[in-house]
């Protein structure tokens, strides 16, 4: 066990937590910020994407021990109350089905949007490696680019 | 003053509705749950039935009574309510019922079957509580109720300016006679059916607050994960903790029924104590792969079957004998894992007497049973609450993981949370059933189809739907099916049997077409005329309707058009759960010669549409799920041991791999069909018959990726 200082969604959490314990189950369990979801816990789904010092990663392989200083975002964090503007493209797309892996879709697009404001269908498809299993994909790749378009108003 | 959350037993009655919506019960509360303001305003809120509150605002709360796995029931159920009761959607709230098998009659999620099943009910729930609001208006009023009409949440006098919102009347409506027959709306005057209506959920799931049956934590509870023998049909000889418990976490670890499971305060330490664990299984050196079962379906295949046919009419065996010509394919199905994205989990809470269980389940009623009998607490003293679902597929029609749950907290004595890792869940699922297709077709020396046998085998006796298309419209039409016994636990996945049967039927379909030198649109419509002209045997499909799918898609897909080079189509379309769903897929040859696809057509019959955006996602979701299982499902066994486990061994499609979708409902007034599988099982076989149209190769087995074709 040994003691970490985090900052997640700009408040600052003090962890007494193993070492090896990945992010995600650090946010999870020890925290109690739910929204990051457990989907394969090797890096593969995206369930886990959460923002490290601004930029999307998968914090189910992420040990607490290398989280050092790094700005910690989660879901809950990208607004209080859904207005960030892919939170609001999301709505008014309909994309989610069950919803699951949605956070983890929402934290990878926010990213995308903010590297490539203007994506194309090619860098949506780069960009967005994240599983849906219900197949919300087309829904995602319109509400990314309604969220792009609302961005530049 | 009026006290928060104390019953108020003023109105209070219990009816029985004969319309199969379970009880009615009608008492008012006090809401305390809309206070939401916190300026201390309280409304009055009134039960008028099971499924209908409505507060002295006027606000409305309908209760979704069916489990929620992405399906979109929590949304469309209570649009069928909300229609008959005519109120606004603004104004109306949705919650999640736990089980109650008093007020509802089936809170389950499979089969497409909830809309279905509640189309009746729903509608009378509603039309019932408008009724009375109604009649409670005409009384005050002093006229007849037929004088009086509602619109979006009100009720008005045709012949004055009187009004009364239906909070205002919530009291002297619940007291009012519950009546029976009452009338219900005719399709053309739907005002919010067949809109589209957002996922009542969205807010809390863009924001990360929608709390799933993994995200449950209570006080005192503790994280499990188990160990489950990794072999299908293996035991445990032994086991030693020592390490486990050592872990920084790990509290306890106890074993049952061949399983170890590890208690932590948090679900890394779980998996960690788990991994910890030093087992001894029984030997699975003797246990057959999947290689084996191939060669055993393809074997029995050779022989006859001496079980009764599922269907024989006319005789196939004299229809055979020198016939022209005789087609014939045979079609390899995989096992496949649901691999629900949120895996399976389960609260449990066990006390001498009584329980809860709270988490993600698609048989509520089926699985509080079997937990009591294994824990031996009487039905009535379990309590079980639904939590909205990270996908079903199937997967969580079964019962085992909230019987496990309720297994460790009545030996552990404490509250718990049981989650599988992926591993856990990919290795010990109960999968699509692997089986073997084989199909012969008889022509005749004028190229018409005279003869089909469908005979097959596989991990479940359950492989054909043998009145379904062509079945009436061939004369001798023949269909076997074998079971093949193995410890593999197989079970119903998104659209059981359809999912594989349909792949088959229409390729082969495709191939005679082809053989015959018809166009594969005209020939399935020539066969649809002819089961509609001279129908052979009892088919549980609807021909024009059959037909109008295919035509409208292949109108939207320009079928008969002249395609661009390298452009290529292929047609399925399928029956299942009540809907017509026919799909194009359209392909595009690259310069190196692979494949890509590139846009999918769909027409759907589902009957009335609910809503629209919710349909459309199914369908687009159904397409999406069949296409890439059709490319990449499979899991295949080692020894009675899964080789993948992981997502890193089992690919799922992705973002980049998914093609343009359009998707047009056919406008009907008939009785509107679940969406959460119909959209599935056409995608391969349109995807196959699409790969035959590009390059002239027939694709048998799944998945597709095996055969180096695709970009």
């Amino acid at each position: 066990m040994s003691q970490f200082n985090l900052t997640i969604n700009q408040k600052k959490y003090d962890v007494d937590v193993d070492p090896q314990m990945p992010l995600l189950w650090v946010i999870r369990d020890i925290i109690g910020l739910t929204g990051t979801k457990y989907g394969c816990g090797i890096a593969q789904c995206g369930a886990c994407t959460i923002h490290f010092d601004g930029k999307a990663m998968r914090s189910c392989v992420l040990p607490i021990s290398n989280v050092g200083d790094a700005k910690i975002t989660t879901i809950e964090g990208l607004s209080d109350d859904g207005s960030h503007p892919t939170q609001v493209a999301w709505k008014e797309m309909d994309v989610p089905q069950c919803g699951y892996c949605q956070a983890g879709q929402i934290m990878a697009a926010v990213d995308l949007i903010n590297k490539k404001p203007n994506p194309s269908d090619e860098d949506i498809h780069r960009g967005m490696t994240n599983v849906c299993r219900c197949g919300t994909y087309n829904r995602i790749k319109s509400a990314i680019k309604l969220a792009a378009e609302g961005g530049k108003s | 003053m009026k006290e928060l959350g104390v019953m108020n037993r003023r109105g209070f009655m219990k009816v029985s509705l004969a319309s199969g919506g379970g009880m009615l019960l009608g008492f008012s509360w006090l809401g305390a749950c809309n206070n939401s303001s916190g300026e201390g305003v309280i409304h009055e809120q009134v039960d008028f039935n099971a499924f209908v509150k409505i507060d002295s605002s006027g606000m409305v709360t309908l209760m979704s009574p069916n489990p929620e796995i992405g399906q979109g029931v929590k949304t469309s159920l209570p649009m069928i309510v909300a229609e008959e009761l005519d109120v606004d959607w603004k104004n109306v709230k949705i919650e999640q019922a736990g089980l109650d098998t008093e007020k509802y009659s089936r809170q389950v999620a499979g089969g497409s079957g909830s809309i279905r099943s509640s189309w009746d009910s729903f509608r009378k729930a509603g039309a019932t509580a408008r009724v009375m609001l109604i009649n409670a208006a005409a009384a005050a009023w002093g006229v007849e109720s037929s004088s009086c009409y509602t619109s979006a949440g009100s009720v008005y006098h045709k012949d004055s300016d009187k009004q009364f919102k239906y909070g205002d009347l919530v009291n002297s409506a619940v007291a009012q006679k519950v009546p029976e027959d009452v009338p219900l709306k005719s399709p053309g005057t739907y005002k919010l059916l067949g809109k589209r209506i957002a996922n009542v959920d969205n807010d809390a799931i863009v924001t990360g607050k929608q709390l799933y049956g993994i995200d449950t934590k209570r006080e005192g509870m503790k994280y499990v994960c188990i160990s489950r023998p990794p072999a299908f049909g293996q035991e445990l000889v032994s086991y030693d903790s020592t390490e486990s418990l050592k872990v920084s976490g790990v509290e306890k670890v106890i074993d049952f029924d061949h399983k170890i499971a590890v208690l932590a305060n948090n679900t890394w330490a779980a998996m960690q104590g788990v991994k910890a664990l030093k087992i001894e299984w029984t030997g699975n050196e003797s246990f057959d792969s999947t290689k084996d079962y191939l060669t055993n379906f393809k074997k029995a295949l050779e022989t006859k079957s001496n079980q009764d046919p599922k269907r024989n009419d006319g005789n196939i065996d004299t229809a055979f004998e020198g016939v022209e010509e005789i087609i014939s394919l045979d079609f390899e199905a995989p096992f496949l894992p649901h691999n629900t994205l949120e895996p399976m989990n389960f609260f449990a809470d066990v006390k001498t007497d009584s329980a809860e269980l709270y988490g993600p389940i698609q048989t509520p009623e089926r699985t509080r049973k079997r937990v009591a009998e294994q824990i031996g607490i009487p039905e009535e003293k379990i309590q079980l609450g639904l939590t909205r679902m990270g996908g079903g597929f199937g997967r969580r029609l079964m019962s085992d993981f909230v019987e496990e749950a309720a297994m460790v907290s009545k030996l552990a004595q404490v509250p718990v949370n049981v989650i599988w890792t992926r591993e856990d869940d990919m290795g010990g699922g109960f999968y699509r059933p692997m089986g073997y297709y084989r199909y012969k077709a008889a022509l005749d020396a004028d190229h018409n189809l005279i003869a089909w046998h469908h005979d097959s085998i596989g991990c479940s006796g359950n492989l054909s739907r043998q009145d379904n298309f062509p079945a009436g419209a061939v004369e001798n039409f023949r269909v076997d099916s074998r079971l093949y016994e193995t410890p593999v636990t197989t079970g119903p996945w998104r659209a059981p049997n359809h999912n594989f049967i349909a792949f088959t039927e229409e390729s082969f379909v495709d191939e005679i077409a082809n053989r015959t030198g018809k166009d594969p649109l005209t020939f399935r419509l020539e066969l649809l005329k002819q089961a509609e002209d001279n129908p052979v045997g009892k088919v549980d499909y609807d021909t024009e309707r059959y037909a109008n799918v295919l035509k409208k898609v292949a109108d939207m897909a320009g079928w008969n058009k002249v395609k661009p080079d390298g452009i290529y189509q292929g047609l399925a379309a399928h029956f299942s759960f009540g809907s017509y769903v026919a799909e194009v897929v359209e392909l595009e040859k690259m310069n190196d010669g692979k494949l890509k696809i590139k846009k999918v057509y769909c027409a759907v019959d589902c009957g009335i549409v609910i809503n629209k955006s919710g349909a459309e996602t199914q369908v687009e979701g159904g397409i999406i799920d069949g296409l890439g299982h059709a490319l990449y499902g499979e899991i295949t066994l080692t020894n009675g041991k899964a080789d993948q486990l992981n997502f890193d061994q089992y690919r799922l499609i992705k973002m980049k791999e998914v093609p343009e979708i359009e998707v047009h409902f056919i406008q009907s007034d008939e009785s509107p069909m679940g969406l959460g599988e119909p959209g599935l099982p056409p995608a391969g076989a349109a995807l196959a018959n699409a790969v035959f149209a590009a390059i002239n190769v027939r694709l048998t087995a799944q998945p597709f990726i095996k055969s180096d074709i695709f970009v």
